[in-house]
């Protein structure tokens, strides 16, 4: 009958409610501070941030210069 | 009071609780915190490389490592691509042309992709006569494969129309955990670095956390107007960014249960197609389908580049395990590496 498996199906939504009603929190100003750290800390290895010199980047062909 | 009266209320009453426990824990917000904080500078990338041979639009592009990446597109034909050097390692005719996702497994190993043929085929690049066959077709599914992505060489997550995502047994072929819960089609998924949890985004506006062992979903984020087509962990492992129809990305941090920024812009109105963090998660590449992809100050929220050279929507996005480049794959049937 469809309104038993309306029922069933409700009684899971609200088991699954619990279920992420507790979990555990942290601050907000603690998440933020972790985020931002993070970025700063792998910054200088991030090669779209910071750039990578030519000689060094697989995808650039190694152009010799013609001195004239 | 009727038992179903009853349960709604209860619902009612939990979702309620959740808001209030976010909201508790709200002492700061991302923008106070990062108040002092510049924005990057102008960011400018430069095609490096322009991957040419798909006959038609691509749907899809996953990296194996740095170098490597597969490629999917609706001629019919996976291609895995030197980047380096732009050669086509090998070309994988597919049974159908209907293929929507690729992946890579970490181990190079072997490659994946599905579409409308509500299955998971998955080929093996190392077999011993050289040429690439058909491994495994995972099928069960009811619905269109939209993502997936490899654990390891013997499981794979795959996320689906059918609004599931299932974790399967390559070996046997078998489902080993359906995690069900979306109330709308699974767009897309992204695996946490430690292996151990994946995301989904749906076209029900959420983004779900799973527990890949136990299968449970762990936690559920709202807010998008719209259906979320990309998903994708913040480097560490703490946040997920989505990116949607609504035109707007959201970052979710996992541990304080809430979205803590919003990245959109009065002058984008069009929808998000892909995203990838950049190797710091400090930037963030998204995709757009006005055929171009933004670069935005993850902190700061303000777009700080531009990648505009393809000719239509820019359909797919991933940066390098070393961060060293990103590739972007289009409706234009042309693959750019850009750094």
């Amino acid at each position: 009958m469809s309104s038993n498996s309306n029922l069933s199906t409700m009684k899971r939504t609200v088991e699954q409610l619990k279920l992420e009603a507790s979990v555990d929190r942290i601050k907000v100003s603690q998440a933020a501070a972790d985020l931002q750290q993070y970025c700063l800390q792998n910054a200088s290895k991030d090669a779209l941030l910071v750039g990578v010199p030519a000689a060094s980047n697989p995808f650039r062909e190694p152009r010799s210069c013609a001195l004239l | 009071m009727g038992e179903m009266e009853q349960l709604r209320k209860e619902a009612e009453s939990l979702k309620d609780e959740i808001t209030a426990a976010r909201k508790a824990v709200q002492d700061l917000t991302l923008q106070d915190h990062v108040a002092g904080t510049a924005v990057v500078g102008r960011v400018q990338l430069k095609t490096r490389k322009t991957l040419r041979g798909h006959l038609s639009k691509i749907y899809a592009v996953h990296w194996g490592d740095s170098k490597l990446c597969v490629s999917a597109s609706q001629d019919g034909k996976l291609i895995v691509w030197d980047s380096y050097t732009t050669n086509k390692v090998h070309a994988i005719p597919l049974k159908s042309s209907w293929v929507m996702t690729c992946a890579y497994a970490p181990s190079g190993n072997m490659v994946a992709c599905g579409g409308l043929d509500n299955m998971c085929s998955i080929y093996n690049l190392k077999g011993k006569d050289g040429n690439v066959k058909v491994m495994r077709e995972l099928a069960a599914h009811t619905g269109y494969l939209s993502c997936c992505r490899f654990l390891n060489d013997n499981e794979i997550i795959t996320s689906s129309g059918d609004c599931t995502c299932v974790l399967w047994d390559i070996e046997t072929g078998s489902q080993k955990t359906v995690f069900a819960g979306h109330l709308g089609d699974c767009m897309s998924l992204g695996v946490a670095p430690d292996f151990n949890t994946f995301i989904s985004g749906a076209c029900d506006f959420t983004a779900k956390l799973w527990d890949i062992r136990d299968g449970q979903c762990r936690q559920t984020f709202g807010g998008h107007e719209s259906d979320i087509n990309a998903i994708g962990f913040f480097p560490n492992g703490n946040a997920v960014i989505t990116g949607s129809d609504d035109a707007s990305c959201k970052l979710y941090d996992l541990r304080s249960d809430q979205e803590l920024i919003t990245y959109q812009d009065s002058g984008i109105m069009c929808g998000v197609t892909s995203l990838a963090p950049s190797f710091s998660g400090r930037l963030i590449l998204a995709g757009y389908d006005d055929f171009n992809c933004n670069i935005w100050d993850s902190l700061k929220a303000e777009r700080v580049g531009v990648l505009s050279g393809h000719d239509n929507r820019v359909s797919c996005i991933g940066v390098t395990p070393d961060g060293m480049a990103c590739c972007t794959g289009s409706w234009d049937s042309f693959l750019k590496i850009w750094n």
